[in-house]
């Protein structure tokens, strides 16, 4: 089965306006920066990045440009702010924000994985003891008031849960080190992180990996992210980027 | 409110790190908590980063940065003899199931009933958000919780507080409280000052503490 396509254009097809789209990694590391270039260059809006822990804080050359196209209309992490609030109060990200023209619904980044994991594993909801004790156990958090839904807990054990639902996002963009031609994955140290989860929930999945091998090149018994949950792949320069101070 | 001179929050985090028994796994937090990393040379402890690290090594510098390997604050580090990578999941799975021996996090606000305020920032002005990261996961998770803050914040007020006035990360889960002027443990019958910054009195620290302290019987100055 040979997954590999060979333009962007083709990787990123069927991407429509108000999709919503898993972005893999963890801050500056295993962020799929190419194809955000390419969803920045097809020109769709109204998406919904499904984070995990700040990629485009990560990217934020690509946030930057997403931002100022007015592509995004939400974004889903558990930090998904500039760590300096004086620095993040001057940006244009945060500032749609607080016009309430991005929406920035927050998880805690374990329940958050745990979403995705749910989404991709077919389980629709799941019960955690996280956030209990916190405002958490009474609303999600959003700086949209009207959307703020009220949770549902249980006591389970002594301890109070909170009940979370399933993430299954339309695409996720997923940064590998190697492919093989049938998307069996490998990623490098922690640029790992939530690519392969993602890799999992998301109904359209799509790679981009720094090399491309032959199937049979990969160990099997050292793949990350076997090839049943992968749909594209394309190959992508390995490009030098700054681990960017928060 | 009287101002007190303390332990700069490198020497907090020294502090910390003499808490921590060897053997033991132990996630470090954002801000002081860090900095603790710097106090555990030659000790057998091994940090887990939530990123999907155990075994987490020193900050790297010039060419021994590698961009695909940062630690949960973004900071490039290293990878030493016994290091493991592993995806989200399974980091949470290690941080929330309890397998985590002592968790090191910083705080706005405690209280004396070990809840504590560590998310939301209001002088931010943004309702209803915040970067929770994975505060709430390692905070229900932590076999033993420890909060490493200064005592005061940059305009004098108390942040051992009677009550939270920040929204709650967790409740009830704050083992012990070191700041730069004390050392506190968080007990059923309150807080214990068990350990002050030298040439201070306990009513110096009782003035800029909310919650009256129970004053250990053995208390000492603060040893570094």
């Amino acid at each position: 089965m040979n997954k590999i396509v060979t333009n962007l254009e083709e990787a990123v097809a069927g991407i429509e306006d108000g999709a919503t789209i898993a972005i893999g990694g963890f801050f500056a590391a295993g962020v799929p920066r190419t194809l955000l270039k390419a969803i920045i260059e097809k020109g769709v809006t109204d998406l919904t990045l499904a984070c995990g822990s700040g990629p485009m804080l990560g990217a934020v050359n690509e946030l930057e440009e997403m931002v100022k196209n007015r592509q995004i209309k939400k974004v889903i992490d558990s930090y998904g702010l500039f760590r300096s609030a004086t620095k993040g109060s001057k940006h244009a990200f945060e500032q749609q924000i607080r016009a309430g023209e991005i929406e920035l619904e927050i998880y805690p980044m374990g329940t958050l994985a745990e979403k995705y994991r749910a989404g991709g594993a077919g389980i629709p909801a799941f019960f955690t003891p996280t956030g209990s004790g916190s405002i958490i156990e009474n609303t999600t958090l959003t700086n949209i008031d009207s959307n703020r839904k009220k949770k549902e807990t249980r006591e389970i054990d002594g301890q109070t849960c909170v009940l979370e639902y399933a993430l299954k996002p339309d695409f996720a963009f997923i940064h590998a080190h190697t492919s093989d031609y049938e998307g069996n994955l490998r990623y490098r140290k922690t640029a790992r992180s939530f690519n392969p989860v993602m890799a999992m929930a998301a109904r359209i999945t799509i790679v981009e990996a720094e090399n491309i091998v032959p199937a049979g090149e990969l160990d099997p018994d050292a793949i990350h992210t076997p090839g049943i949950f992968v749909q594209r792949v394309i190959k992508v320069p390995r490009t030098s980027f700054n681990i960017t101070n928060l | 409110m009287k101002k007190f001179e303390g332990l700069p929050r490198e020497i907090i985090a020294l502090r910390v790190s003499r808490e921590i028994k060897d053997n033991s796994y132990v996630n470090l937090g954002i801000g002081i908590p860090t900095l603790v990393s710097n106090w555990l040379e030659g000790r057998d402890i091994i940090l887990q980063s939530e990123i999907g690290m155990l075994k987490t090594g020193p900050i790297a510098e010039g060419e021994f940065i590698d961009q695909d390997l940062i630690n949960a604050s973004c900071q490039a580090v290293t990878e030493v003899p016994g290091s493991v990578y592993f995806d989200i999941c399974e980091s949470f799975g290690m941080i929330r199931g309890g397998h985590v021996d002592i968790t090191v996090m910083g705080a706005f606000q405690v209280n004396a009933a070990g809840d504590f305020a560590s998310w939301y920032n209001p002088s931010r002005g943004l309702e209803g958000v915040g970067n929770v990261g994975g505060s709430m996961d390692l905070a229900v998770g932590a076999k033993i919780l420890l909060i490493a803050m200064e005592h005061v914040t940059n305009d004098g007020k108390p942040k051992i507080v009677r009550e939270l006035t920040y929204p709650a990360t967790a409740k009830k889960k704050v083992s012990k409280i070191f700041t730069d002027l004390a050392v506190i443990d968080v007990v059923p019958e309150g807080l214990v000052l068990k350990e002050i910054y030298p040439g201070l009195t306990p009513e110096d620290i009782q003035s800029i503490t909310e919650p009256v302290l129970i004053i250990a019987p053995d208390i000492k100055e603060i040893e570094i």
